[in-house]
């Protein structure tokens, strides 16, 4: 029985890593897209998105059975729990990288806008967030986790940022409105795609600990008593 | 519901010759609680709840150390009455054990030798202990037919019931739904929750899922030690010790 478990288990989690190679793929592809004005990069991750939908489904009917036929107790409940929520976050992140394509293909029509907005740095720490959450979950690294917690704040601060700097603009450039809105909209996707990489984090720190850090920042900084970590 | 302890298990060892089965064991059993024993055979969850009941007394090679406390009283020092202290904790066996006597007379058995003879108590009694063990509609209209002929998941509620017609404190159960079918073993469980109000229940068994399912608390025990104790949706999400996180996922026993 167990075996069979431990086997399922196994299997989900190649499933779910290769979701979210794919899903990090499509975040860089749609932030180059933006950067480099690749129409076809963009139309490349529009393509995905089915795909990547479909897995989606797949992991968590793949769950789903396996808390039916297995109901699994202690860490290896854990597990399912997170797997079921990063699976959710991960399928969000790329409806994300969609968004992003599709707002880049906008701008590839549009002339350039002359304003430095550092969306490249803000891309560059959102995706740094994604691969260590990533890394963190392969590894089972709970400190790796935290990091990524606390390194939302900082991309949090640049959309703050963007946002003043469309405000300012879009004041004396009526013409600009459009393309600026796009570019906020980026801004906010990116943001948002931070805010799941930190919810990936605190399901992994649930997973590792045994605690819902959510809603609790205080906790984030402090060392509980664990339970024994799952044997993934 | 109260959190009093009905029972205190305090350093209790128990040997069987030069074996040692339990070492040490400290435990509370809360009233009017279910607490569930779980561990791998041979790990002295039934030599515990036997020792309990003080059913270790007929073994002449078992040999005790440490206290249990009934409601504060150490049911091991000499003077304690063992019939007395069987009448107030009832014990409920793996495989249902019924009388070759008619349902009515298994149940009357222990109180007409208790010396309860007038027929309205008794009948209250039957009455009263098939419906706390959620036997009586199955069984009303045939009181007075052989038990031998009752489905094994009715056997043993009908022992269940045998039990609580000794209005007992506290109900001691080593593995009672071993043999049982999931619609009886649901029945048994049903039964035990609801009893609770009234009693306090110890529950020994091999299927951790039932202690999820009906315990309180849940105490592991492994080679003769308690490893952990804890309510039980923390005992099977967030166990603390490894072997308890292994045994309740199915990893090992």
């Amino acid at each position: 029985m167990e075996r069979h478990l431990q086997r399922e288990i196994d299997k989900l989690k190649r499933r779910l890593l290769e979701l979210s190679a794919e899903v990090e793929n499509d975040v860089r592809m749609a932030v180059r897209a933006v950067e480099d004005r690749e129409e076809t990069l963009a139309a490349t991750v529009l393509r995905r998105e089915a795909q990547i939908n479909a897995t989606e489904v797949e992991v968590e009917e793949e769950c789903l059975k396996i808390l039916a036929l297995y109901q699994p107790v202690a860490a290896d409940l854990r597990y399912i729990i997170a797997v079921l929520k990063i699976n959710q976050d991960l399928e969000r992140i790329g409806d994300l990288a969609v968004h992003i394509a599709e707002r880049g293909l906008f701008l590839c029509q549009q002339p350039r806008i002359d304003i430095q907005f550092r969306l490249g740095t803000m891309a560059d720490k959102a995706q740094t967030m994604l691969k260590k959450v990533l890394d963190a979950f392969v590894n089972l690294d709970e400190a790796a986790a935290r990091a990524v917690c606390a390194a939302d704040g900082e991309i949090d601060a640049i959309h703050r940022e963007i946002f003043q700097q469309v405000k300012t603009a879009v004041t004396g450039n009526a013409q600009l409105f459009e393309p600026l809105l796009q570019i906020l909209h980026i801004s906010r996707h990116l943001e948002r795609i931070a805010d799941h990489a930190t919810n990936i984090a605190e399901d992994l720190i649930y997973l590792i600990e045994g605690r819902i850090v959510r809603h609790t920042p205080e906790v984030l900084t402090k060392k509980p008593d664990k339970p024994p970590p799952p044997a993934m | 519901m109260t959190d009093a302890v009905k029972i205190a298990n305090r350093n209790f060892s128990v040997f069987y010759g030069a074996t040692r089965a339990l070492r040490g064991i400290t435990l509370d059993v809360p009233a009017h609680r279910i607490l569930g024993i779980i561990g791998p055979a041979g790990s002295g969850k039934t030599a515990l709840l036997r020792a309990m009941n003080r059913l270790n007394d007929l073994n002449p090679d078992c040999r005790v150390e440490g206290q249990i406390l009934l409601d504060g009283v150490d049911i091991y020092q000499p003077d304690f009455d063992a019939v007395r202290l069987r009448k107030r904790v009832g014990m409920v066996f793996a495989l249902p054990v019924p009388l070759p006597l008619s349902l009515f007379d298994n149940i009357v058995y222990g109180p007409r030798l208790s010396g309860i003879r007038a027929r309205t108590r008794l009948n209250a009694l039957v009455e009263g202990s098939l419906q706390a063990a959620f036997l009586w509609d199955e069984v009303k209209d045939r009181l007075h037919t052989s038990a031998m002929r009752l489905s094994g998941g009715q056997q043993q509620r009908l022992c269940l019931a045998r039990v609580l017609a000794m209005e007992p404190e506290v109900i001691l159960l080593d593995e009672p739904c071993s043999g049982l079918d999931p619609i009886s073993t649901a029945r048994i469980e049903e039964a035990l929750i609801a009893l609770k109000s009234k009693y306090t229940i110890v529950l020994v068994t091999n299927n951790t899922k039932q202690a999820a399912r009906v315990a309180d608390t849940t105490a592991f025990l492994f080679q003769g030690e308690l490893v952990e104790v804890g309510p039980t949706g923390q005992i099977f999400t967030m166990p603390k010790d490894q072997r308890t996180n292994d045994y309740v996922s199915g990893r090992f026993g």
